[in-house]
């Protein structure tokens, strides 16, 4: 069982029933997101029912998580840390600047062909081998300019 | 030669497999725990003098000591696996390179308390993690090590991943059981404490995983053997993640104790490019930097203390004479105003409030007055919060402005920095 949402649906155990729905949220919000690619209203709505959560109270969790996304992302969500270690090893803006004029977008915003989302975030626990940055579930350390445009060509940009 | 304890298996090929674990003499000191009772356990943790590798350093034994000793009420070991702070990449590491060390720990934990249920919280973003834990676990359960009657002892214990998804104060422990429990990661308001009112209302005992891997450790050569490592008040090995300006960054495995100029100089290969070396965050993003001339510290949560930071995680940020210092500060501000959990002002505000200062200065717009209005904001965010990232966040831009006042006065008077004027020319 190497799948982690299935291991955490059946992780539940008992003793604790009372508590165990509400425990699946994060889980149920992560089958959800895989299913419709973001967490639309229907997306929400679904894990609510599912729960018999009110459905505020799902879309005001999910919103607490950077990771759970309310608005539709790329194909590839490249994500460049600007945390203080990878900043002291040349990456941050240098790397942000160059990703954001290549796809002619700011962080935080798709291109209109939906392929990619430019996030900025903080430590990805790579400080050791930065610069780092990640696409989708990969994470790049030692990333230089150069770097990202091998990674971007080889996705057809 | 100090030889690594909680990193000896990291480098052997497959390090993170059960067999690889077990052919290294792990899971003996589960069979020597049995062998004991509960109190003894605590005990010998008690005597090791381990403290928490999490960042505040406080003594396991104790915190194994106010779990409740009713057997009939559940009790539960919660796993802090969420690592965030910056610069921080130890628990990354261990996870993904020898999990049933911390397995081990988990299980004599429990075994000591009397929980029944374990449960691991992850950061979402640790992809190989996660399935690493996953994997680690269902080989736990297979060769008898979870699950009921473990190794004929009469022990029951359950163990289970959970992830988060994205949140920096979910490391925060109490944030953490508002998340497992399936929340927004809101700190909760302590007292009461997690060893009496925890994950689902019931006791619990949560850790950090470096800590939990000293475990099997002690347990197996003894407390003695533990307390000899390291300094008075802080004991054992300890993993110190070197990140920044030295030539050879990376994690470093050595005893409490030893000097951070010798961690700089020795371990990571000395400052980069042959640069001189101009300052440290010595335990990850919310200690106070300390400057060069400081550096001969031990590495010990008393004499960090004393030289005006802390251990915290044991995190080495190491900054060149090239670095601008008021760029770091307002770089850590940042981070800490987008981490704010929100739920009390003095953070919420305070955090905003110090990144705009910082920032204004940093691009050449600060005005006279700015640097005491941060010293000001500073003082009224530390100790006036609802969990410690207040103090966490006063920290960076204290401790910058304490040591290079100078460099905020130019930027603000030369709308410019110092440093680039010194070094690009
Ligand atoms: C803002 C904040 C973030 C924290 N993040 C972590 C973390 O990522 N990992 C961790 O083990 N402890 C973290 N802690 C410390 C925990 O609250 C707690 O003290 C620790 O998990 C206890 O384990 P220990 O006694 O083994 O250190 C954080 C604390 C604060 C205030
Ligand atoms: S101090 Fe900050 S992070 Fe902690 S509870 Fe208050 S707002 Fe949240
Ligand atoms: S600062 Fe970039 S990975 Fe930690």
């Amino acid at each position: 069982m190497d799948n982690p949402v299935q291991h955490e649906v059946e992780a539940h155990p008992p003793g604790i029933e009372d508590h165990e729905e509400r425990a699946r949220l994060l889980a149920a919000l992560y089958i959800a997101q895989e299913q419709y690619g973001w967490l639309s209203p229907e997306a929400i709505q679904r894990v609510a029912d599912r729960l018999h959560i009110s459905a505020g109270k799902v879309q005001s969790t999910a919103s607490f998580y950077t990771m759970f996304r309310l608005e539709p992302g790329g194909k590839y969500h490249i994500q460049v840390c600007e945390g203080v270690s990878c900043y002291l090893a040349g990456g941050a803006e240098p790397l942000i600047n160059h990703v954001s004029k290549r796809l002619k977008i700011k962080p935080g915003e798709t291109t209109p062909d939906g392929k990619f989302s430019l996030e900025v975030v903080e430590c990805l626990a790579t400080c050791g081998s930065g610069p780092a940055i990640r696409i989708n579930d990969e994470t790049y350390e030692y990333v230089t300019v150069e770097k990202i445009d091998e990674l971007l060509d080889g996705l057809g940009k | 030669m100090f030889e690594p304890v909680l990193t000896r298996n990291i480098h052997r090929p497959y390090s993170e497999k059960i067999t690889t674990y077990l052919e290294h003499g792990g899971y003996n000191a589960v069979r020597k725990a049995f062998a004991g009772t509960p109190e003894e356990i605590i005990d010998m943790v008690k005597r090791s003098g381990l403290r928490g590798r999490g960042g505040a350093g406080f003594p396991a034994g104790t915190k194994w000591g106010f779990m409740p000793k009713d057997q009939d009420i559940p009790k539960i070991v919660a796993v802090n696996t969420d690592e965030g702070e910056p610069g921080t990449f130890k628990d990354r590491e261990i996870v993904e390179r020898d999990p049933h060390q911390i397995i081990e720990g988990v299980i004599i934990a429990a075994y000591a308390i009397g929980a029944g249920r374990a449960y691991v919280y992850i950061r979402g973003e640790f992809f190989l993690g996660v399935k690493r834990w996953i994997k680690a676990i269902a080989d736990a359960y297979e060769h008898g090590f979870l699950g009921k009657n473990i190794l004929g002892s009469g022990m029951n214990l359950d163990m289970s991943v959970h992830r988060g998804a994205g949140a920096y104060i979910c490391g925060e422990e109490t944030a953490m059981l508002e998340s497992l429990e399936g929340k927004r990661g809101n700190p909760r308001l302590k007292p009461p404490y997690p060893a009496q009112v925890g994950l689902f209302g019931l006791p619990t005992l949560v850790h950090n995983i470096e800590t939990l891997a000293c475990i099997p450790h002690i347990i197996e050569r003894g407390p003695e053997w533990f307390a000899g490592i390291g300094t008075e008040e802080s004991k054992g090995p300890k993993i110190f993640s070197v990140s920044g300006h030295v030539n050879r960054p990376g994690n470093y495995e050595l005893p409490l104790g030893i000097s951070l100029r010798e961690i700089i100089d020795e371990h990571a290969g000395g400052v980069r490019d042959g640069k001189r070396l101009k300052a440290v965050i010595p335990g990850g993003a919310s200690t106070p930097i300390l400057p060069a001339n400081r550096v001969d510290v031990p590495m010990a949560f008393e004499t960090l203390n004393a030289a005006g930071s802390q251990l915290g995680t044991g995190a080495v940020i190491v900054m060149d004479e090239t670095t601008c210092m008021v760029e770091i500060a307002r770089r850590l501000a940042k981070f800490f105003a987008h981490e704010s959990c929100g739920r009390c002002t003095p953070c919420r505000i305070g955090s905003v409030r110090l990144y705009e200062l910082l920032d204004r200065i940093e691009h050449g717009k600060g005005k006279p007055g700015d640097i005491e209005t941060i010293l000001e904001t500073a003082n009224g965010i530390d100790g006036l919060t609802f969990c410690p990232m207040g103090a966490a966040l006063a920290n960076p831009a204290r401790s910058a402005i304490e040591h290079f006042r100078e460099e905020f006065e130019f930027h603000i008077e030369h709308k410019g920095c110092l440093v680039k004027a010194v070094y690009s020319s």
